[in-house]
């Protein structure tokens, strides 16, 4: 049976991608974020993960305005990164497992998640960056396959840190009942506190990130309490990111030990947290 | 009853919303559009011509001439396509936060060191 053996939480800021391209990750203001990282590559090395399930969001790539899906799940061979308009450039493509995407959206349905299921899917920087993050300089992410999960985290009403949650607790179902020998890794990207829009730009609310980050590794109900305005209010209007955080931890139903954490303001506006849990 | 219910104003926090969405489609829809770089070009030759097609309002109209990012959000705009509206221009997300925020890019990136403190 597919089995869940840890979960990765890590920023997906476009300024990643571009400090990736520039070769800029030891110069003092990256250096840092990515040595925050080493411990993650190691452990991915050390794993070999076959799959990842990627929590994120789109921001105006694949998704527009017309038709916004609140949860969405990628079910192809293949994701293409394209163009995504300000000049990040493209990475080579992300491998699939449409099988399992099947068996993940079947399971979700008959949960009582009513997703929207892709079968072509182009992807930005919230699923390019952590692959080039995760997998640095390797064209071929360590020969992992990608289950997207993404996310609407750009148009009011969105759905609430709980019921995110529960979303990564009905994918984790789903996984654990997939009768193939795989090991599986969750991948939480996005965030933290943050706010790129209106005059509040540029907030970040430290305390409330690391109350967060605590209670999400030893006790993530205790944010069932949040709706999507509270954490607006404390983390900014681009903090419900956190969301995909919680879809993560959702998907870890069993015993969890926290084996690294990095936390650093500021990553362009955000403060950008690293996270690696492994999970029995 | 949902969230949006509490019409409470947040400070300095636009929540794009159904009626923001409904006033700002065609703004975002063509700032949607320079995904692609023909549509970025088209833009850049005749800008007027190009906010005509997708059916801005006057008043958008001069939000995106005078480069006013916060009017262009007042007007509907999502900031993930005012993104690529500012990418245009040649601006990154600190240049539009200090354009939001009335501060110097200096004065803003230390704003953002200083929250780490």
């Amino acid at each position: 049976m597919a089995k869940i053996i840890g979960a990765v939480g890590s920023s997906h800021i476009p300024a990643i991608g571009l400090a990736i391209a520039k070769k800029q990750q030891q110069e003092p203001y990256w250096k840092g974020f990515f040595d925050g990282h080493i411990p993650i590559w190691n452990w991915l090395k050390e794993k070999k993960p076959d799959i990842a399930v990627v929590f994120y969001n789109d921001h105006g790539l694949e998704f527009f305005l017309d038709k916004k899906p609140t949860f969405s799940i990628g079910a192809a061979e293949e994701y293409i990164s394209y163009d995504e308009g300000w000049g990040l450039a493209t990475i080579p493509p992300i491998k699939g497992d449409p099988e399992l995407s099947w068996h993940i959206c079947n399971t979700l349905v008959e949960d009582e998640f009513d997703i929207t299921i892709c079968q072509e899917l182009g992807v930005d920087h919230g699923l390019t960056v952590p692959m080039q993050l995760m997998f640095p300089g390797d064209p071929n992410y360590g020969g992992i396959k990608v289950i997207p999960v993404i996310i609407n985290c750009e148009l009011h009403p969105m759905p609430s840190p709980k019921r995110c949650y529960k979303l990564g607790q009905s994918i984790a179902r789903a996984i654990q009942s997939y009768d193939q020998d795989l090991d599986v890794v969750i991948f939480g990207t996005g965030g933290l506190s943050h706010q790129l829009d209106g005059q509040n730009a540029g907030y970040i609310n430290k305390e409330f990130d690391l109350m967060c980050l605590d209670k999400l590794v030893n006790d993530p109900e205790y944010l069932f309490k949040f709706s999507v305005r509270d954490i607006i209010e404390n983390a900014g209007a681009q903090g419900i990111e956190f969301n995909m955080w919680m879809g993560m931890r959702g998907a870890l139903p069993g015993k969890v030990e926290q084996l690294h954490f990095n936390y650093t303001i500021p990553i362009s506006n955000t403060a950008a947290g690293t996270m690696l849990l492994s999970h029995e | 009853m949902s969230y949006l219910d509490d019409k409470t104003p947040i400070p300095g926090t636009i929540l794009f919303d159904g009626q923001k969405s409904r006033m700002g489609y065609g703004l975002n829809k063509m700032c949607y559009s320079f995904n692609d770089e023909s549509a970025r070009n088209e833009f850049k030759a005749d800008e007027d011509a190009y906010c005509t097609k997708y059916k801005l309002s006057d008043e958008q109209k001069k939000a995106v001439k005078d480069r006013d990012l916060i009017a262009m959000l007042e007007l509907g705009g999502s900031i993930y396509y005012m993104a690529k509206f500012a990418g245009i221009l040649k601006l990154n997300m600190q240049d539009i936060g200090a354009l939001q925020t009335g501060l110097t890019l200096d004065e803003f990136k230390q704003k953002l060191v200083d929250a780490g403190k």
